[in-house]
């Protein structure tokens, strides 16, 4: 297939294939796809339109992600409009499968499911949260808040190892 | 009397979690203990973060940018409430502050998510995902402090002091349920006081100002960072 006709035929496919190459700037091991931050991917006359929901409204990291996938949809030929949707529409829920997969064996534990209500702070100290090191859910909150504003600092009685929680949102 | 407009809403609601956020980071690095420097910055960075969009949105309603909206007005211009304000580097009046604030903030979100601006209830829906951190980390220290004999007198000091500050961040409607939200948490009555309302300014916004966009202004317009 040559580079004019694969233009032509640019698919939303492609361009979701192309965006799931895209690291988290501050967590490598996951994907922005994978994060789920990547809500909706439209192709209209070689123009491809983004809505992008980003995690933590003050995360650093939310232009280089947006300049990323630009470069991306650059990269396939077309001409990125990447729209910043600010609504409750993403939340820790969106991670994949292979997402929370990955953010585990990085040694960081993914986030709990979201229940109806909101967090509280009986629910970070009593658990269950499972230490991503070995598994046991004999472990304490140490801080709410952690190295990013999506982390907390837990620590595992069993192992006796500190480690990241992926905050719930 | 009118209601403020919708960009004065989104001013409002900026200047606040500018302000305050500005103060917050102030604890960055002398907080008394490592956690709370953790703590204190983390929320910095997110009520900064709210400020952003919230600026964002109101700069399309103004026809300018979130920039010149959040470091080129003159004090006078700013929305926030005085409660934000004040700089108390002391640990009662950092942990009472935040405590109101975020207690205050709560109802004002709860009450904006219930907007017909679907704009507005979307972003409060977001804003307040994060908010509940805050207020799980302000509700543990007042529990702590007030559980300690040797803290509760500078508690209590605290809370004389800035409770007419707290009235001030709602409006009339929203503000009996703030008094019953601190009434249940404190176990007692509030003083019926006048409320430091939005609109009037502490001396100490100009200071933090002058701080804030010291580099902005020495740098040439049309400077990239």
């Amino acid at each position: 297939m040559s580079g004019a006709s694969y233009r032509l035929q640019l698919a939303p496919e492609d361009v979701w294939r192309a965006l799931a190459e895209i690291p988290d700037p501050e967590i490598p091991v996951i994907s922005i796809v994978d994060l789920g931050v990547v809500k909706d991917v439209r192709v209209e006359d070689g123009r491809v339109h983004v809505d992008f929901t980003p995690t933590f409204m003050g995360c650093p990291a939310l232009e280089a992600m947006t300049a990323q996938m630009e470069d991306a949809i650059r990269g396939l030929g077309a001409e990125p409009d990447v729209e910043v949707v600010l609504d409750g529409s993403w939340s820790t829920d969106r991670i994949s499968p292979e997402g929370r997969e990955k953010l585990r064996t990085a040694g960081l534990a993914p986030p709990a499911p979201r229940s109806a209500g909101q967090p509280t702070l009986i629910q970070l100290e009593r658990g269950p949260f499972s230490c991503p090191w070995c598994g046991s859910t004999d472990t304490r909150l140490d801080n709410v808040f952690g190295p990013t504003p999506c982390r907390s600092l837990r620590y595992c009685n069993a192992c006796r190892q500190p480690f990241e929680q992926f905050k719930t949102i | 009397m009118p209601g403020p407009s919708r960009a004065e809403l989104l001013l409002a609601l900026a200047d606040d979690e500018l302000i305050l956020g500005w103060r917050n980071s102030e604890w960055t690095g002398i907080a008394p203990f490592l956690e709370e420097d953790v703590a204190f910055s983390s929320i910095a960075q997110n009520e900064i973060g709210h400020a952003r969009a919230l600026y964002e949105l109101a700069a399309r309603e103004l026809g300018t940018d979130a920039d010149t909206l959040a470091f080129d007005r003159s004090p006078e211009e700013y929305r926030s409430s005085p409660l934000v304000e004040l700089r108390r580097l002391e640990w009662a009046r950092t942990i009472v502050r935040h405590w109101l604030y975020e207690t205050a903030d709560a109802i004002r979100l709860e009450a904006l998510k219930q907007s017909d601006d679907a704009e507005i209830a979307g972003i409060a829906t977001k804003i307040d995902r994060e908010e509940v951190y805050h207020r799980i980390h302000a509700e543990m220290w007042i529990d702590r402090l007030l559980a300690s004999d040797d803290a509760r007198p500078r508690l209590d000091e605290a809370i004389e002091e800035l409770w007419p500050y707290a009235l001030g961040v709602l409006d009339d409607d929203l503000r009996p349920e703030l008094v019953r939200k601190v009434e249940e948490k404190l176990g007692r009555t509030m003083p019926d006081v006048e409320p430091v309302s939005r609109g009037q300014h502490e001396a100490e916004l100009a200071e933090l100002l002058e701080e804030m966009t010291m580099v902005r202004r020495s740098a040439p317009a049309g400077a990239r960072w």
